[in-house]
């Protein structure tokens, strides 16, 4: 090969590089690893996390079971060492895969458009908050105090230089969002009102007398789903016999639709807006076309609102989707089906209420927030939270999340998830250790 | 045709249609356990508005129904395991399968990102580690894992950037950036509320030094610059440029997409970098995934560390680690929890099976066949850029241009000979661009079977150039009418 190139060895291929830049040393890392001393690694490193213990945490990432298909399935390599789908003749089926992966969310939303995917729940929430402010023309967003408090810290992050004010609007006695202060507060230079249902509490929100309000006012109606398998029994926010009761971006984290938690990532964002605004959303987006031979095939497509075309007048600077997690939530709903995932969340719905139920009747700590819970609420404890927390911890229990850091109001509180993994004797030995 | 074409060859390949038009009502994939609290109606517990009745047109399969569907589909994509993918600026290697069975494991698959310390050391400790290892292969001081992809990472930085110059007084106005780089260069920077101002190369295809220093000035805030860039070629008076950078109190900012032809050899934060992101999905083996998840850290020099985004990854006096969320002049958060953790570990492992000799190889391998492959298709090919090149080769498509045989067709013809097309029309500098990256994990047989391919189109470009103009010819599907399909969207199924 150098005898082609002309060279007499590899050091000449670098000549390019000044010598007073190069690395005259070995990298400074660790010294290579064969493959069962890598096994041995990071089987000690995971062996240090937490394992064997009944967890309660929720609080945007959520423990549902997985079907082994869909790890089965994503293996293959077809799916997981391909590009992006640029080139749709030796790419239809991550491309057909994404067109499913659109369809179910609107499904799912009751909204009619659904792009291939963002980062995450968090980045789709700012990046639905920038899409408002292009269709609005305005840059004023009131932002429930009950959407995720790591979603809102993004949502400023991406806002701040872009001349977007947010304004945080509270909860009432409820856990809802306090309607009669958002009713005093929307005017007509509101862009959006930003909700989560779900919300941060665990309380299902009015999205629609929300949506509607919003709309009277002239302002848009943007709802975050941090909980996406929520919508499989919850009416979705961008359904409704009347449409100004409906949202106008539905937004949100489809991590708990058979995506592993994994400390956090990568999980799947997702977005779906309705038909009039697809031309301001972000992101990849599949459509169904034909070949010139008439033959059924999907191509990405309305890609002139993206970065390699439009460069600094984009829509947006993402260029990559999660497709790989993505398709793992194509395959869970396609798995579940419609019956399957209302079952799941009637689980949700009735262990949640069992959790609650049995706290109030055998436990001194009260549950917080009277409006109807998805699959997590809050509790008030009595002593400190790190007392509480060791006491669960020695009985391999992982308690709720601490709220004091992100709402200091509550006091010592804990956002307590159950899921349908969580076993009546987990439930049990919670309430038990809250005695 | 060479002997090229046998390399494919038929095979029957089943269609399928969408996951909506199979199926039947009330089958199920899948069972749940029954119910172990007391049963209650959930119309007891939540309000009947809230609740809808069905879900419209979603569909209801078997176990056997789902495989099948998805494994027909799965049949139509190329990937990195069946050949070579010549895509310029992706790195597209391959993905060893010890990164996956390592990623899975279930103390790592099952940890919470808001578990208290003391059950996620292990978890902590990757990340840790990974920070240090990118540190020290890019010469930089500190590393944030947060961002969830290179654009991101690429905000993250001109944030960065921007908070750096705020705590100097003002965030200044500007950012620089070569005509060739990138698309989300400029997207990056107008979202972090910058004015782009384009700096174009010169006839070598580097930055042209002498008009830069023209240009910089006290409202430039950085220069955002691909190194090497994308054609390939190392910008050899980076330090200068930096150096011009620097006098006016400005940054560099390095778009680390073609950060594997340098592992070992050279380091940015030794060339003048003060911020770069990082592709865990190219040079650090994640795999692609069909288009994500991808993972862009950035590494940043010690000016910049304060600001990275929190929370950063700390270690206690008993050598406990933790999230230390305490940081009063972070940028904030660009992502919810720490980055995307699976690709972490992934790209962790690769790191250490290389190690420093082997992460060395690695690049002087993908240099050498780059340049092999530069080597034996000069003569077929224009090459428009005379400069020496790394890790990738930008041809363009001016020969068979004049048959009316351009770029994207001799990108579909390569399909008929079993390869991906390279990366096409970018960058914007070169007309018709070709731009391969064949990375350090092809054989010679490999390469040689692509620059078979290569030279055979370009024959065919100059004697039957419609063969060309026409592929592909051996694929499931034709080419599609991109402009039909944007002209009237469908971007989803609906009950006929």
């Amino acid at each position: 090969m150098l005898s082609d190139i002309g060279v007499d060895s590899i050091e000449k291929l670098f000549a390019g590089i000044p010598e007073r830049l190069r690395l005259r040393r070995l990298l400074d890392i660790p010294k290579a690893l064969t493959e069962p001393e890598l096994i041995e690694y990071f089987r000690q490193r995971a062996a240090r996390n937490a394992s064997e213990y009944s967890s309660f945490l929720g609080a945007g990432v959520y423990r549902h079971y997985i079907p082994v298909i869909v790890d089965a399935l994503i293996s293959r390599s077809e799916f997981f060492t391909a590009y992006t789908p640029y080139q749709p003749e030796i790419a239809q089926g991550t491309l057909q895969a994404i067109f499913e992966f659109q369809t179910f969310i609107t499904q799912l939303t009751g909204m009619e458009v659904a792009n291939a995917s963002l980062y995450d729940g968090s980045t789709g929430l700012a990046e639905s908050v920038l899409m408002g402010q292009r269709i609005s023309k305005k840059n004023k967003f009131l932002i429930a105090k009950t959407v995720h408090p790591e979603y809102r810290a993004v949502v400023s992050v991406y806002a701040r230089n872009l001349g977007i004010t947010v304004e945080t609007i509270g909860y009432s006695a409820s856990g809802r969002i306090d309607m009669a202060d958002l009713a005093k507060r929307l005017d007509k230079d509101v862009a959006a009102v930003v909700v989560q249902t779900p919300n941060f509490f665990g309380t299902i929100e009015q999205t629609h007398d929300i949506s509607e309000l919003a709309h009277q006012h002239g302002a848009l109606s943007i709802v975050n789903v941090a909980e996406a398998i929520s919508m499989g029994i919850l009416k979705p926010p961008g359904l409704d016999a009347v449409e100004t009761r409906t949202a106008d971006i539905v937004v949100g984290e489809g991590q708990s639709l058979g995506v592993p938690m994994s400390f956090g990532g990568p999980h799947v964002g997702f977005i779906a807006t309705r038909d009039r605004y697809v031309r301001q959303m972000p992101g990849r987006l599949v459509g169904m076309g034909q070949d010139y031979s008439g033959n059924r095939a999907f191509v990405l497509t309305l890609s002139t609102r993206e970065q390699h075309i439009r460069r600094e007048k984009a829509t947006s600077n993402i260029c990559t989707n999660q497709s790989l997690c993505a398709l793992m939530a194509t395959i869970y709903m396609a798995t579940m089906g419609p019956a399957g995932l209302r079952e799941i969340c009637e689980q949700n719905i009735v262990k949640t209420e069992y959790a609650v139920q049995q706290i109030r009747s055998r436990t001194p700590r009260e549950v917080l927030f009277q409006g109807s819970r998805f699959n997590e609420f809050v509790i008030k404890l009595k002593d400190d939270y790190a007392k509480c927390a060791q006491k669960l911890l020695q009985s391999r229990i992982v308690p709720g999340l601490q709220l004091s850091r992100f709402y200091p109001e509550l006091g010592n509180a804990m956002l307590v998830c159950v899921t349908e993994t969580t076993t009546k004797a987990q439930i049990d030995a919670f309430v038990k250790g809250l005695e | 045709m060479s002997n090229n074409h046998t390399r494919v060859g038929k095979h029957f390949q089943l269609t399928e249609r969408l996951v909506f038009e199979e199926g039947s009502a009330g089958r199920r994939g899948f069972n749940l356990p029954e119910l172990d609290v007391p049963r209650r109606a959930v119309t007891d517990i939540v309000d009947e508005s809230l609740l809808r009745k069905n879900i419209d047109g979603m569909p209801e399969l078997s176990e056997v129904d789902v495989i099948r569907h998805f494994t027909r589909l799965s049949t139509w994509n190329y990937h990195i395991d069946l050949g070579l993918y010549p895509l310029g600026s992706c790195s597209m290697k391959y993905n060893p399968r010890i990164n996956e069975k390592v990623a899975r494991l279930d103390g790592f698959a099952y940890a919470h990102p808001f578990m208290p310390p003391e059950l996620i050391q292990g978890s902590l400790d990757v990340q840790k580690t990974l920070e240090k290892c990118l540190a020290e292969i890019s010469g930089m001081d500190a590393v944030s894992l947060q961002p969830a992809a290179g654009a991101h990472g690429e905000l993250t930085g001109i944030l960065l950037i921007r908070a750096y110059h705020e705590s100097k007084g003002k965030p200044r106005r500007k950012i620089l950036i070569p005509d060739s780089a990138h698309g989300t260069n400029p997207a990056s920077v107008t979202i972090s509320g910058y004015v782009v101002e384009n700096v174009p190369s010169n006839s070598s295809g580097t930055v042209d030094l002498e008009n830069l220093r023209k240009v910089v000035d006290d409202d430039v805030a950085a220069i955002m610059i691909t190194n090497p860039n994308t054609l390939g070629v190392f910008e050899s008076q980076i330090s200068e440029i930096a150096e011009v950078l620097h006098s006016h109190g400005a940054l560099v900012y390095m778009d680390g997409a073609n950060l594997n032809a340098m592992m070992g050899i050279t380091r940015p934060g030794d060339f003048g970098v003060d911020v770069l992101h990082i592709n865990l999905h190219k040079t650090f083996t994640t795999p692609h995934g069909g288009g994500g998840p991808g993972s862009g850290p950035v590494a940043v020099k010690k000016i910049l560390e304060p600001f990275l985004p929190y929370p950063v990854v700390g270690q206690r006096s008993d050598s406990m680690l933790f999230f230390d969320h305490d940081r009063p002049q972070s940028i904030g958060k660009m992502k919810a929890y720490n980055g995307q953790f699976g690709m972490h570990v992934r790209a962790l492992c690769y790191i250490l099976a290389n190690g420093p000799d082997g992460l060395k190889e690695v690049s002087e391998v993908a240099v050498l066949n780059a340049n092999y492959i530069r080597a034996r298709l000069k003569d077929s090919y224009a090459l428009p850029y005379d400069s020496p090149t790394l890790h990738e080769v930008v041809f363009s498509d001016r020969i068979q241009a004049r048959k009316d045989v351009h770029v994207g067709d001799i990108g579909k013809r390569l399909m008929d000979y079993g390869f991906h097309p390279p990366t096409v029309s970018f960058p914007l500098i070169v007309p018709g661009a070709i731009m391969i990256e064949p990375t350090e994990t092809e054989s010679k047989q490999e390469l040689d079977a692509f620059i078979d391919a290569m030279k055979t189109i370009a024959t065919e470009s100059e004697e039957n150039p419609d063969l060309v103009k026409k592929a592909p010819h051996t694929t499931r599907i034709g080419r599609i009418d991109e402009a039909a399909a944007a002209r009237k969207p469908v971007l989803r199924w609906k009950p006929s």
